[in-house]
């Protein structure tokens, strides 16, 4: 008992201690600072001011590489699941490869060129190569960017965004294209297509650029233009120029497990708190206004959808629950940060209606073989976000527009700035051309060196052991 | 001998096999089958496209006996799995020439 007590003693005697000597070393350093020569209060406050910096640098950083982080985690295992489950079982590797392939290569590619021409100084259409193999991202931070991170978070988290835009379009072409094809596709896309948009909306000097002063700004929050409309139309694009898979539509090809995709669909949801309330670039209260957009957009457009499908087929399936969800979240994409919680259900809302139409109907009538809905989701869901984005943006929410002497403007439609309604039919009329001649470009030239569809025998054979050489289920082997 | 292999309701195969056992049958042999009758398939929607599935599961259980508990087997298969609806399945009986017992070579009814 008293050997107990004697330890209890000494651990005591050290806790006060480390106490005391934590409390010391800020004290210590103010004494020694208050000693030297030449300092007074000025240079204190100063120093106090840099103390203040530093801590919201710090929490702004901390949120903003969790949500690079989250924004991965969209494409693998996120994007891949969803895809992958959606596809017959002997696909279900090689879609859930073309993915993973995009955390790869885009990757790299983003290192050596992508990102300077995204996001370095440069034209009104394209960035400059002076950022090419990363030079001068480093710990200072862009104050057009982003204040108060260093410009390496700001450069990993626009990857991110850079990785998953690509990934969405393999929707379209899944359970056809070779994988060779796919990677050189992609490469180029990233260089003529995706660089050039996120320059014009979101770069130095970009056309479109909102935030700082671009000809026609556009308001796109987190990607509705850049990432959505650019993926669904260029989707649509592989979808007609591969044409249908062997046996569309009059061989049933449904999906193989909808648990895949309903996984990958809960982590899409999650992700995408990443996605649009790390656009902020900060941890403030934009970021919160974000976040709190993208939810309820996804919960109204899943009951959109989900209603639209009860009255159509009689019953709500889970995979147009699921489905729904990412239309909300893709619509709510450009107006989250710009729009209040209750325009963000009527976004979602209007959102999973109208995705469910796209997909069940237009499609049907149309006759292409978008095998996963990129276009039906993405490219249709972010037009209509774009579009809505210009009519409910509030400058309650979000004063981005100010005048000469610093008075906030109107935002949206419904503010009375009819203009900015015309703004987005720009930015999206440009991103759907940009998408659709690029894509065109890029498909011919692949087709005409490397060819873009894998050989009848393999298609009906299945990519998983044509591509790759294995298979994703091996359950019926002995043993 | 007979062989008595009989398709039935993937839902009716815990009541057939407790009606077996009641009966004294030792043994069965059971697959998971795929097929249709005159049932015909279901349809399935998918992002509102509508898939017929004529190919629907079902249970095949294969028993080989000795003719005398024949009859009062298919009748408890009957009476254990009937919902009177289309779908229900089918009996077919067969004539086995023999059986063999792997562990010690024992043939005919002895090895069943």
């Amino acid at each position: 008992m008293t050997r107990l007590l004697k330890v209890f003693l000494l651990l005591a005697v050290i806790c006060v201690l480390a106490i005391d000597a934590a409390a010391q070393t800020p004290a210590a350093g103010t004494t020694a600072g208050s000693n030297s020569p030449g300092d007074s209060q000025g240079t204190h406050i100063a120093r106090l001011e840099q103390a203040v910096v530093d801590a919201r640098s710090s929490g702004d950083n901390a949120w903003m590489l969790v949500c690079s982080a989250l924004v991965l985690m969209m494409t693998g295992p996120g994007l891949a699941l969803f895809y992958g489950g959606l596809v017959r079982k002997k696909n279900v590797l090689a879609t859930m490869m073309q993915s993973f392939a995009m955390m790869a290569i885009i990757t790299i590619l983003w290192a050596l060129v992508a990102y300077s021409l995204a996001f370095g100084s440069g034209n009104s259409f394209i960035g400059g190569l002076q950022n090419a193999f990363l030079r001068g991202v480093g710990a200072q931070p862009d104050t057009d960017y982003a204040a108060t991170i260093p410009l390496q978070t700001f450069m990993i988290y626009q990857l991110m965004f850079a990785i998953i835009t690509p990934a969405l379009i393999t929707g379209a072409f899944a359970e056809r294209m070779k994988f060779s094809a796919m990677s050189v596709f992609m490469i180029l896309w990233a260089l003529v297509v995706y660089a050039p948009i996120a320059h014009m909306v979101w770069g130095k000097g970009g056309f479109l650029n909102a935030a700082l002063g671009g000809r026609f700004p556009t308001l796109d929050f987190a990607g509705g233009t850049v990432v959505h409309v650019t993926s669904g139309v260029s989707a649509l694009v592989c979808a007609l120029y591969l044409g249908p898979r062997i046996g569309y539509p009059r061989q049933p090809m449904p999906p193989h497990s909808v648990v895949l995709s309903f996984i990958g669909a809960c982590l899409l949801w999650v992700g995408w708190f990443g996605f649009n309330a790390g656009s902020a670039l900060s941890a403030g209260s934009l970021a919160t206004s974000a976040f709190v957009a993208t939810h309820f957009g996804a919960a109204a457009a899943t009951l959109g959808w989900s209603a639209a499908e009860w009255w159509r087929n009689g019953k709500p399936s889970a995979l147009g629950a699921i489905s729904g969800a990412v239309a909300g979240l893709v619509a709510i994409t450009p107006a989250a940060g710009f729009v209040s919680p209750m325009s963000a259900i009527v976004i979602g809302l209007l959102a999973g209606v109208f995705c469910y139409f796209m997909v069940a109907k237009v499609k049907m009538l149309a006759g292409y073989d978008d095998s996963l809905d990129a276009f039906g989701v993405h490219g249709a869901g972010g037009t209509l976000g774009a579009i809505l984005t210009g009519i409910f943006a509030s400058s309650a929410v979000n004063p981005i527009f100010k005048d000469a002497q610093g008075n906030t403007l109107a935002s949206g439609l419904l503010e009375g700035n009819a203009h900015q309604l015309l703004n987005q039919f720009v930015g999206v009329a440009i991103a759907w051309g940009l998408a659709a001649v690029g894509t065109l470009a890029i498909l011919k030239v692949v087709d005409m060196t490397i060819g873009l569809r894998v050989s009848e025998d393999h298609e009906i054979q299945g990519l998983d052991f044509s591509q790759h050489g294995e298979e994703g289920y091996n359950w019926d082997s002995p043993a | 001998m007979t062989k008595v292999e009989a398709i039935i309701q993937v839902s009716k195969l815990d009541a057939v096999k407790d009606a077996l056992t009641e009966i004294g049958v030792e043994g069965m042999t059971v697959f998971e089958a795929r097929g249709h009758g005159r049932q015909k398939g279901h349809t399935e929607f998918y992002r509102g496209r509508e898939y017929t599935v004529d190919l629907i599961p079902k249970v095949k259980l294969e028993i080989v006996l000795a003719d005398a508990m024949v009859e009062k087997v298919v009748q408890a298969i009957i009476t254990s799995s009937r919902t009177g609806k289309i779908g229900d399945g089918k009996i077919f009986l067969s004539r086995i020439d023999d059986a063999i017992r792997i562990r010690n070579e024992e043939r005919g009814d002895g090895a069943l």
